[in-house]
């Protein structure tokens, strides 16, 4: 039986040997069989990770494909895997990635191409680790390991101040994650053991859940990024590589979220709920002021990481919209729209910031400028670009027809129900979002040829085509059909619900 | 082949010809490219016809389906889906009859066009989404089709992108519509959280229950929930039928190429928020004071925009004040809660001004692309057909008895002045003077652009004719509804046409009012002859030609003594100055300060480095107590053990 597999043992180790596999290949200079070997990697890891969605059980909140191995008995530490309907996509939209990356850094990564093709394969493997974990210590290592290659990607093959940008994430990040492994283990001193699974089921008095829901938010709201710990994200972008940005941008991000719903609801409801408007303040401040940042950046990459920081307030608004709503129904029924929408807007989010990041370094590969004023009439000499960029900037803007419509609408539908003044900030995207995006691509893209550079632009590549149209595969798929992936959700939603409203006290 | 493969088909059509020219322009070719959309429009409006019999001569059921759920969450299910009634059987021969000619017209309009293909998989593409609209069972899918009209309306504005104009006019008009979206988005939210569903049928059913609901969104307030979601509503449809003040993105959507301000900007999709406020009329009938705010905003509108169009030279942009203001029409039937007559407006006004944009479009091409009208004149014997075209379309407009124009645009007068909520009386003035204004403003156009002196430059002259068949044939079959639509008022309005799809309480109902008096179309003529509406028409025709072909010295003067008034049309009321300097500047300044200041000082200048420099600082501290002398560390640690040992004493 092909679910009898350890699955997630296999898209976790797969990657991580072929990284290993891809720096022996490259010992002594590029070896001709370092991108191939990259690549199939990569692809494998991909096809193995399928069955977790094609085998998912929908009707069950339990975790599924489950692995549990004994690690460090003394302290009960074990390597526990297991996924349910949170965790499947994220997996799936990790390996999905990681193979347009590799294809996307192909000719361009010419610089330590084998150091730079297994610094993504091992990533991918710690990243599906920490969404496959249910673990703390586990979780816990495989989210401090994933920063080491990022920190090597942007401090290698960054730009020119790729440095004070890589230390900038690394300690950012960093500092929070010292709070996560406090909270860590005052939940094991209280609960005897470090299952995920067990924490959620600990009782804990108000004080403690209250600091260690902070604990949580400082970890989880760094990698968001959630105002004001946001300003590593836009420089760590722009000096990052296109792939550094896009697996920033489309899986990295998600952590954070990731963490509000696996560790903050479950673990500590009682504070969730107390402290609700302290999230729902800051998502709304995300998604009009970094807006109307956005709105002023002249570097494209900036203006897309802070359009990312926007799109994500999002994500937690929809999060903790939910208390609100049971406090006027007194039932959780009406409240999973909310949760539901965050978790389509973290996956749409990946295709359409990875999709835009992809599109700059297109431009940038060719021009070596991020600046909006180094270009002007791109349609004239890239017409295919000029399509998907616009198709993914739509994208951005939450067109309907489009993934970033799906979790926007799911996310202003259920604010409204929590308070219209939440929906009609949130709501406030429809205007700014578009007022940013489309601005930016009104002087790239249109208008006549701004200069000898642009003039000289060549179109697409058969690899580029091939990877962009992908992603603008999935992003019209995920929105005029979203279903599939909303159903995958319910029942872990659900589940999530009603540990969220169950007080601890 | 049953009904639900039809309504398939219709939608499904134009969609294909959208996709293959659009994908495979270059292997397709041009003559390829037109015969596919022209193709799949066709075939929409011969089905469009054959539901059109179903449901209005054959009485078939109403049908409302699922085609498939979009989106489940919560227990509710978001759907695309159908419902075919009057209305929408209505509509659809609307927007496919325009669209069709529209794309015979593009043939000969957009004939030596660089992107020939790319523009017929654009009105095809915008003909799938206006169907998808009016098609639409449920909230969600009439918004997929409400922003996707946008999105190709946007596409279509920026057409020519190699112009700064058309770039800027297209980022405008998205930009002004998404303001009306967040509005007609909050409303939808609302149906949601208070009926549990955004399909029409179930919503409409229990409106009713939820008259006497009320909502505090400012603590302390109490608001209609019925009111409040009707309001936040019409707010979309403001956007989308460019009603005041969100109707500045309008006149500059003209960038676009003619046949698009004909369909997209003309005829169907601003009349989008016409037809949605009618579909919505189960709810608007619930709230008087939804109503009023529809009809002054709609009065304001008609009146206001139609002044503009005296002044504009731009022969494009007057035909697009003139449909502010004709749209403003409608809107004052919607607020009149004459739905019909509404609906009946939105149709002969889909005809006589697509052919007035068309028969622009083709004096624009004739004059090589020439658009202002101060340079054209005479231009009668020239081009005949498409003078008899703009005057018969002239005469729709300006309602002239007998003319399309005039049975609809009287019939809102006419409930107009039977209405009773507050603002009627005020739109009644409105729309009467407006009835002035509109004679006035298109005679001028046509008296400049037909007839006095030829004013446009020899060259231009020497290759003056008539456009080819292609063009002056779509003109002709416009020019054949502008005038006979006008005689189906009677089962339109008055005997039930629209049945159940739309609905009016009995105590608004002021078309049943004027339906007393209605006799028959040519008894409504001789009404109409007892109104003062049609001499207003008549003395602002009689105006523009003493203004314009008698005495052209007087305009001039006239401009130059009301110097204030003149520049205050000019400037359209200042609104787009306010506009620009308000939102668009103002937004790029606050970004800009909240970045510089909010980000770079306060958070990474304070918060972060400030951080580790005070870390840097303590640490330089400390390391002044580390001086490395053995006696230095023994002093400190019997100081430290004395300490410790008096606290222990004293607790």
């Amino acid at each position: 039986m092909l679910s009898d597999w350890p699955i997630l043992s296999l898209v976790i180790w797969l990657p991580i040997a072929g990284g290993v596999l891809t720096l022996l290949a490259g010992r002594g200079g590029d070896g001709p069989a370092v991108r191939p070997i990259a690549l199939v990697f990569a692809i494998a890891t991909f096809i193995a990770s399928i069955p977790l969605y094609t085998l998912f059980d929908t009707a069950t909140y339990r975790m599924q494909f489950t692995e549990q191995v004994p690690w460090i008995t003394t302290f009960s530490i074990n390597y526990q895997l297991g996924v349910d309907g949170i965790s499947v996509p994220l997996i799936l939209l990790t390996t999905f990635f990681t193979v347009l990356v590799v294809i996307a850094g192909w000719e361009v990564i010419k610089y330590k191409a084998a150091q730079y093709m297994a610094a993504f394969l091992i990533m991918e493997g710690l990243m599906n680790g920490v969404f496959a974990s249910l673990d703390a210590v586990l979780f816990y290592v495989f989210w401090e390991a994933m920063l080491v290659p990022m920190f090597l990607i942007i401090g290698i093959w960054g730009g020119h101040r790729r440095v004070y940008a890589a230390i900038k994430f690394f300690l950012y990040t960093f500092l929070g994650s010292v709070l996560l492994l406090v909270a860590i283990l005052y939940l094991y001193f209280e609960s005897g053991s470090f299952s995920l699974l067990d924490f959620h089921d600990v009782r804990l008095e108000r004080v403690p859940q209250i600091l260690i829901f902070l604990g949580f938010l400082v970890a989880f709201a760094v990698k968001v990024p959630m105002w004001p710990v946001h300003t590593w994200l836009p420089d760590a972008h722009v000096e990052a590589p296109t792939g550094g940005s896009v697996i920033l941008a489309a899986i990295m991000l998600k952590m954070g979220a990731y963490g509000f719903v696996r560790f903050m609801l479950p673990i500590t409801p009682d504070a969730s709920s107390e402290l609700d408007w302290l999230i729902i303040l800051l998502s709304l401040i995300a998604v009009v002021y970094i807006a109307l940042v956005a709105l002023a950046q002249e570097d494209m990459k900036k203006l897309i990481a802070y359009s990312s920081i926007s799109h994500m307030g999002f994500v937690t608004l929809g999060f903790f919209v939910v208390f609100s709503i049971f406090e006027r129904n007194h039932e959780v029924a009406g409240a999973a729209m909310g949760v539901e929408g965050g978790l389509v807007q973290m996956i749409s989010h990946g295709f359409v910031s990875g999709a835009l990041f992809l599109c700059v370094g297109v431009m940038y590969d060719r021009l070596h400028s991020r600046q909006i004023s180094d270009y002007g009439g791109v349609v004239n000499t890239m017409p295919v670009f000029a399509s998907f960029f616009v198709l993914f900037a739509l994208a951005n803007v939450g067109l309907p027809g489009t993934s970033g419509f799906v979790g926007e609408f799911m996310v202003i539908m259920s604010a409204f129900k929590a308070n219209f003044w939440y929906a009609l900030l949130a709501g406030s995207t429809l205007v700014l979002g578009a007022a940013y995006t489309l601005w930016m691509v009104k002087r790239v893209v249109f208008g006549d040829i701004a200069n000898d550079g642009v003039r000289e632009l060549t179109d697409l590549n058969g690899r580029e085509t091939f990877v962009l149209g992908s992603l603008a595969i999935a992003v019209l798929l995920l929105g005029v059909w979203p279903a599939p992936l909303v159903n995958l959700m319910h029942s872990s939603v659900a589940h999530l619900l009603e540990q969220a409203v169950a007080s601890k006290l | 082949m049953s009904m639900e493969n039809v309504y398939l088909g219709i939608v499904l059509a134009p969609l294909l010809g959208a996709i293959v020219a659009g994908l495979f322009g270059q292997q397709i070719g041009r003559a390829g490219a037109h015969w596919v959309t022209i193709l799949g429009v066709a075939i929409s409006f011969l089905l469009g016809l054959l539901v059109f019999k179903d449901v209005v001569f054959d009485g078939a059921a109403i049908y409302n389906n699922t085609v498939y759920t979009w989106l489940a969450s919560d227990g509710v299910r978001f759907e695309i889906g159908f419902l075919i009634d009057q209305l929408t059987a209505l509509m659809i021969l609307i927007v496919t009859f325009v669209s069709l000619i529209v794309h015979i017209y593009t043939i000969g309009y957009m004939r030596d066009d660089p992107g020939y293909q790319r523009f017929f998989s654009y009105i095809s593409l915008f003909t799938f989404s206006m169907l998808m609209l009016v098609m639409a069972n449920n909230f969600v899918q009439l918004f997929f089709g409400w922003e996707a009209v946008g999105l190709v309306s946007y596409l279509l504005i920026g057409f020519w992108y190699m112009r700064e104009s058309a770039i800027y006019a297209n980022l405008k008009a998205f930009l002004v519509n998404r303001v009306g979206d967040l509005g007609f988005l909050l409303g939808i939210a609302a149906v949601l959280m208070y009926f549990n569903s955004l399909d029409y049928a179930d919503v409409f059913r229990a409106a009713p229950l939820l008259s006497n609901l009320t909502v505090a969104i400012i603590p302390g307030t109490e608001w209609s929930v019925i009111t409040l979601i009707c309001i936040l509503l019409f707010i979309g449809a403001m956007a989308k039928s460019a009603q005041v003040p969100l109707h500045v993105w309008l006149p500059d959507s003209m960038e676009g190429p003619t046949p698009i301000s004909a369909l997209i900007h003309a005829a169907t999709m601003v009349t989008a928020g016409i037809f949605m406020v009618a579909r919505m009329s189960p709810l608007f009938e619930l709230s008087e004071t939804a109503l009023s705010v529809v009809l002054v905003i709609g009065a304001v509108t008609a009146l206001s925009m139609g002044i503009l169009g005296i002044v504009q030279n731009d022969i494009k942009r007057v035909v697009a004040y003139s449909t502010l203001s004709q749209l403003g029409y409608m809107t004052v039937a919607l607020g009149a809660s004459a739905y019909a007559a509404g609906i009946f407006h939105l149709m002969t006004h889909a005809f006589f001004k697509a052919l007035l944009f068309l028969a622009a479009g083709s004096v624009i091409i004739a004059l090589h692309h020439e658009q202002d009208i101060r340079k054209m004149g005479g231009l009668r014997k020239y081009m005949p057909v498409t003078y008899a075209c703009m005057l018969i379309g002239s005469l729709a407009l300006i309602g002239v008895p007998g003319f399309a124009g005039f049975f609809s645009k009287d019939a809102i007068i006419e409930a107009v002045s039977h209405a009773e909520i507050a603002g009627a009386g005020f739109a009644y003035i409105c729309v009467l003077i407006g009835v002035f204004v509109t004679a006035f403003y298109s005679f001028r156009m046509f008296f400049l652009v037909f007839h006095g002196k030829e004013r446009m430059e020899a060259h231009a002259r020497m290759h003056l004719h008539e456009s080819p068949a292609v063009i002056t044939v779509p003109l002709i079959l416009l020019a054949i509804p502008s005038v006979v639509a006008g005689y189906y008022i009677g089962p339109l309005l008055f005997d039930g046409f629209f049945a159940d799809s739309i609905k009016v309480a009995p105590e608004h109902d002021v078309l049943a009012r004027v339906g007393e008096h209605f006799t028959g179309a040519l008894g409504f003529i001789g009404h109409g002859l007892a109104g003062p509406a049609v001499y207003l028409a008549a003395a602002g025709v009689a105006a523009a030609w003493y203004f314009y072909l008698q005495r052209p010295d007087i305009p001039p003067k006239l401009a130059a003594s009301a110097g204030w008034l003149y520049r205050l049309l000019d400037r359209k009321y200042y609104a787009d100055d306010i506009n620009e300097f308000v939102f668009a500047a103002g937004g790029r300044r606050l970004g800009r300060a909240l970045w510089k200041v909010g980000d770079a000082t306060l958070i990474d200048g304070v918060m972060v480095n400030g951080t580790a420099n005070s870390i840097g600082r303590v640490s330089r501290l400390i390391r002044q107590v580390q001086t490395g002398y053995l006696y230095h560390y023994a002093f400190a640690m019997i100081v430290g053990l004395l300490l410790l040992l008096s606290w222990f004493v004293v607790s």
